[in-house]
């Protein structure tokens, strides 16, 4: 028998391309006659554009064209145009022009005369709330959704909401959308001891190292695109959406992306206007992004500012949890950080009762997207170190408050109290304890050592681990080898390798004789799921695991019509398929590929399941044929929702003259399943952590409130954790408990540790402050320091983007 | 948009070098930057050349090849490699020195490409990812420490980072842990891979030992 690869460390498949320069990222593609974009950026943060003159950018040598905002489809608010002619953001993309080289490209942005009206901004989601307050949009400031109504709205508290509040504390008006378990006023009543503060979590640009750089070329009628995506398949059907295209017209090559982190899930509008720039002036087109543009148009995380008030019991456990949050929408969209903020929470605390109220307000600041773990990570961030107050109240271990609180497989999420495929957070505190050493550590909480102070913190973090439902399509070819088309994306997770163990474990193949084939459409994909929300390993382990289970059953018909007896009585090993009671009897794969092509029909994949998605039937009839072809849905029975867990638990030290946090140890535990590849769940548990970390204590916004303008635009004014920023060997583990309602067991990891990182820290920073809560994000070395020394803060109290 | 007035007719084409040098003017932030941007040999001929400006044809040595290249007095090295040589395994992550995804040696010594000129590095040793395995293929022992320890996720960061990985080694074969991350100090990995990239180059300086 093979050995099986599920549980073991692989070498990925891509990896040597990768550190050779072979591996071709957007930017790496050259097309015959390409020619480069260059974008003209709004100036302002919301204006009208009056006139635009672009006749001296055309008379320039080697300029070829100018794409505006009426070459492009029109979309309906709030939705993201491609091209503007009211830019609601400083950097938003008004026109492209298409020139020889970049240069040329840049100079002829510079001679366009654009005239522009300036409108009302709004920066700050509070000040729009307010009665005489900005909208971010002409139409309104928020976007009403319910059974009946998806219309934008002006939304606004009363003077007195604003005067009634003390002073810091966030105003709570009326709310956009609320929903309760219970009642929290009750609930709150029976507790023994109350916290409650006001937080404030950053708004932060995703910033993957790989800008969203494209380029696209048309021949013979179809779009070819080279992008930078997380998604294969699904930015093809979105991109095809945006151009109101055919799918089979459109050929998206994906095969490497260098990070999204939730900005590149599917099509980005830059794709769109490549493509179409390219339409107009008949070349390729290179648009080559910049860090400075992936400021503006690369997405970013919304940012809270909210309200918790927590009661516990004396014995520890959460009777209430009242939250408010004000969520900071950008200029478009509606995102659904804060509806997935309450239900995280609702999740990690079970409290007995509870109410959440929330409004997500327009500003003029970049657009929002999914950051990884969208609301799970600022909430978890900002609530922990409440959960640290309550316990030092009542006299509490700060795991054991989580652990009498976090529940257990029969416990429930959200306001309806769905149930959960299977959850082991308790599990993982007491791991991670054990591999941190909370014991021993926590006994240095508070201690001095010259003028450094020790923090100790501890994270809980959850998130959605995964989805059902797509295709999967497995091809064995005569040369005995089974090839994984993969629609997923390649961003780094490994998924492309680690979901295709499903099937080639299945067929007890060994790893060497698995082809992964992605990234190309052209190639031939299955309908996926997007490369997002941890949901590959557990939605593409059950898909190719339907579609072996498919292979082995043609196999064991194959082998029975030539060979005699059961299907039943066959069995696949080492590459043959053999009767189980005399193994001698039996043909290889290779020789089997040859006759499901003989034979035809569904064995090749000219007869198709009807229950396939367009996507995967066009893919699988493309390749009928070319040996033993299987495509099937995952049908498998799934009930309840499937969440993992991260722990992370951090030892800080502080300067107290300086403010400087240091980072000294850390630990992160999962619950995610059964382990599939060890090293990347490290990596994952990890590298997911320590963007919580620049969560945290770094990576934010600075804006003119007068102006509109940002002045925090590049890695140096606004840095991710660097490698010297971080421990040196942190530690990790994971529980490998499977899931039940999943035939590989495993669940998605690439969400919770973000909040587990960003916890930790928060919470160690509180603890060397002797519990002292600064309740907000990122805790850089002026706001600690001006707290240990008890002088002028450096923002107001309910102040973003300082 | 109906009251939008826009004009993209060009009119007549006229140039001469008295506008262009009127547009450089005029074009302020664009030009103040366009180092970093791809300048390429389309308008060649027609862009004159500032006096006593260097000359433009000229000879480099990368990988060990000598490549004659046309060179902008202005452009970056990482722009001359990328985009006149074919060399696009040294990525452009930031465009200004702030995260070494494009991270080349020069005699040896880890540059950022984005911020050196390519007129600077004439007559001296340029290497890139593409040149640091061997001709029949063998890895070089940083790449090899990488595929034994699965380094790197997305990997954007990653032909940067091997090229810091091998001057570390070839300055320091036996580095503790920590002076392996002041070595690549000068790069950023966004997905936040350090430990494994920390491993990696434990694992690169071991072997570099061995094979030495």
């Amino acid at each position: 028998m093979a050995e099986k690869t599920i549980g073991r460390d692989i070498v990925p498949p891509d990896l040597v391309a990768k550190i050779t320069g072979r591996a071709r990222y957007a930017e790496d593609f050259r097309a015959e006659g390409m020619v480069f974009a260059k974008m003209l950026l709004s100036p302002m943060p919301h204006a009208r554009v009056r006139r635009i003159d672009a006749s001296e950018a055309l008379r320039m040598e080697g300029v070829l064209g100018v794409l505006t905002a009426e070459d492009v489809p029109e979309v309906s608010t709030p939705s993201e145009p491609i091209l503007t002619m009211e830019p609601v953001y400083e950097g938003e993309p008004i026109l492209a022009v298409a020139a020889v080289d970049e240069a040329t490209a840049a100079e002829a942005v510079e001679r366009i005369v654009v005239d522009l009206e300036p409108l009302p901004f709004a920066l700050d989601p509070l000040l729009s709330l307010r009665p005489d307050g900005p909208d971010a949009r002409l139409e309104g400031n928020i976007y009403h959704i319910d059974d009946d109504v998806r219309e934008m709205r002006t939304h606004k508290w009363a003077a007195a909401d604003f005067d009634g509040a003390p002073e810091g504390r966030l105003p709570m008006g009326e709310p956009a959308f609320d929903w309760s378990i219970g009642d929290v006023a009750a609930g709150l009543e029976q507790a023994d001891g109350i916290v409650e503060e006001t937080l404030i979590h950053q708004s932060l640009t995703h910033h993957p190292m790989e800008p969203r750089s494209c380029m696209a070329y048309w021949q013979n009628g179809k779009l070819h695109v080279h992008v930078s995506t997380q998604s294969a398949a699904r930015c093809r059907a979105s991109l095809a959406g945006m151009l109101d295209m055919d799918m089979e017209d459109l050929v998206v090559v994906a095969e490497f992306c260098g990070g999204g982190f939730g900005s590149k899930i599917t099509a980005h509008p830059t794709m769109a206007m490549t493509a179409l720039l390219s339409q107009k002036v008949g070349r390729p087109v290179m648009l080559r992004v910049t860090r400075y543009e992936e400021n503006y148009i690369g997405r970013a995380r919304p940012g809270f500012q909210a309200w918790a008030k927590m009661g516990f019991r004396s014995d520890g456990r959460m009777t209430g949890l009242d939250l408010y949050i004000v969520q900071d929408q950008g200029p478009y969209g509606r995102s659904g950080d804060a509806f997935t903020a309450a239900t995280v929470a609702s999740l990690t605390y079970q409290p007995e009762h509870m109410r959440f109220r929330g409004v997500s307000v327009f500003t003029n600041t970049p657009p929002r997207s999914a950051q990884r773990a969208p609301g799970g990570a600022q909430i978890i961030g900002m609530l922990e170190p409440l959960v640290d107050k309550a316990a030092r109240e009542l006299g509490m271990d700060r795991v054991a408050i989580r652990r009498l609180n976090a529940p257990a497989s029969d416990g429930w999420v959200g306001p309806n109290k769905g149930s959960l495929t299977s959850a082991y957070p308790k599990e993982a505190l007491d791991k991670a304890a054990e591999i941190f050493g909370w014991e021993e550590r926590i006994a240095r909480s508070g201690q001095t050592n010259g003028t450094r102070v020790t923090g100790i913190g501890v994270g809980l973090s959850p998130f959605v681990g995964g989805s059902t439902g797509f295709d999967g399509l497995l091809v064995i070819r005569p040369d005995g080898k089974l090839y994984v088309h993969q629609g997923i994306g390649n961003l780094g997770t490994h998924s492309i390798a680690d979901t295709a163990r499903a099937a080639s474990d299945l067929l007890d193949l060994a790893w060497e004789d698995v082809v992964v084939v992605w990234g190309d459409s052209a190639r031939h994909q299955p309908w996926s799921s997007v490369q997002a929300g941890s949901q590959t390993i557990h939605a593409h382990t059950r898909a190719n695991h339907a579609a072996a289970t498919q292979a082995k059953r043609k196999l064991q018909e194959i082998a029975a019509r030539d060979l005699g007896g059961s299907p039943n009585a066959y069995e696949v090993g080492d590459g043959r398929i053999f009767q189980r009671s005399n193994p001698g009897r039996g043909m290889t794969l290779a020789r089997a590929a040859e006759r499901a092509i003989e034979l035809g029909g569904a064995y090749d994949g000219h007869e198709l399941d009807e229950d396939l998605h367009a996507m995967t039937r066009a893919s699988a009839t493309a390749l009928a044929g070319t040996g033993l072809v299987s495509a099937a849905k995952d049908t498998y029975p799934h009930d309840g929702s499937t969440w993992s867990w991260v722990v992370g638990m951090a030892e800080v030290a502080i300067d107290t003259e300086t403010g400087a946090l240091e980072i000294m140890e850390f630990t992160g535990v999962a619950d995610c399943g059964t382990v599939v590849h060890p090293r990347s769940l490290a990596a994952q548990i990890h590298g997911g952590c320590i963007q919580g970390f620049g969560i945290a204590r770094s990576q934010k916004w600075v804006y003119d409130p007068k102006w509109g303008v940002p002045f925090a635009k590049r890695f140096y004014t606004a840095r991710p954790p660097g490698i010297l920023d971080v421990p040196l060997s942190p530690r990790w583990g994971a529980l490998d408990i499977p899931d039940p309602q999943t035939p590989v067991g495993a669940r998605g990891i690439g969400e919770p540790p973000v909040g587990a990182g960003s916890a930790a820290i928060t919470s160690a920073v509180a603890d060397a402050l002797g519990g002292e809560c600064l309740c907000r994000t990122p805790l850089t070395t002026d706001v600690i320091l001006a707290a240990i020394e008890g002088t002028e803060k450096p923002y107001r109290p309910l102040e973003t983007h300082v | 948009m109906d009251d939008v007035e826009i004009i993209l007719d060009a009119g007549p084409k006229t140039y001469s070098r008295r506008t262009f040098i009127k547009g450089v003017i005029a074009a302020g932030a664009a030009v103040s930057a366009s180092g970093y941007l791809f300048r390429g040999p389309g308008l060649l001929s027609a862009r004159p050349t500032a006096q006593g400006s260097v000359e433009r044809l000229i000879t480099l040595s990368v990988n060990g090849q000598q490549r004659r290249v046309d060179v902008l007095p202005h452009e970056t090295l990482a722009m001359t490699l990328r985009y006149k040589l074919g060399l696009t395994g040294t990525k452009l992550g930031c465009d200004r020195a702030e995260c070494g995804a494009c991270t080349v040696l020069i005699d040896g010594v880890n540059h950022y490409s984005c911020s050196m000129l390519t007129h600077q590095v004439r007559g001296r040793q340029i290497t890139t990812i593409e040149g640091l395995a061997a001709a029949d293929g063998t890895l070089h022992p940083v790449q090899q420490a990488v595929v034994d320890e699965g380094g790197f996720q997305c990997a954007f960061c990653a032909p940067g980072f091997v090229m810091s990985m091998a001057a570390m080694v070839a300055t320091n074969p036996d580095p503790t842990r920590e002076e392996a991350a002041h070595a690549l100090s000068g790069n950023l990995c966004r997905c936040g891979d350090y430990n494994k990239i920390l491993n990696c180059a434990m694992r690169a300086a071991e072997l570099s030992r061995t094979t030495a």
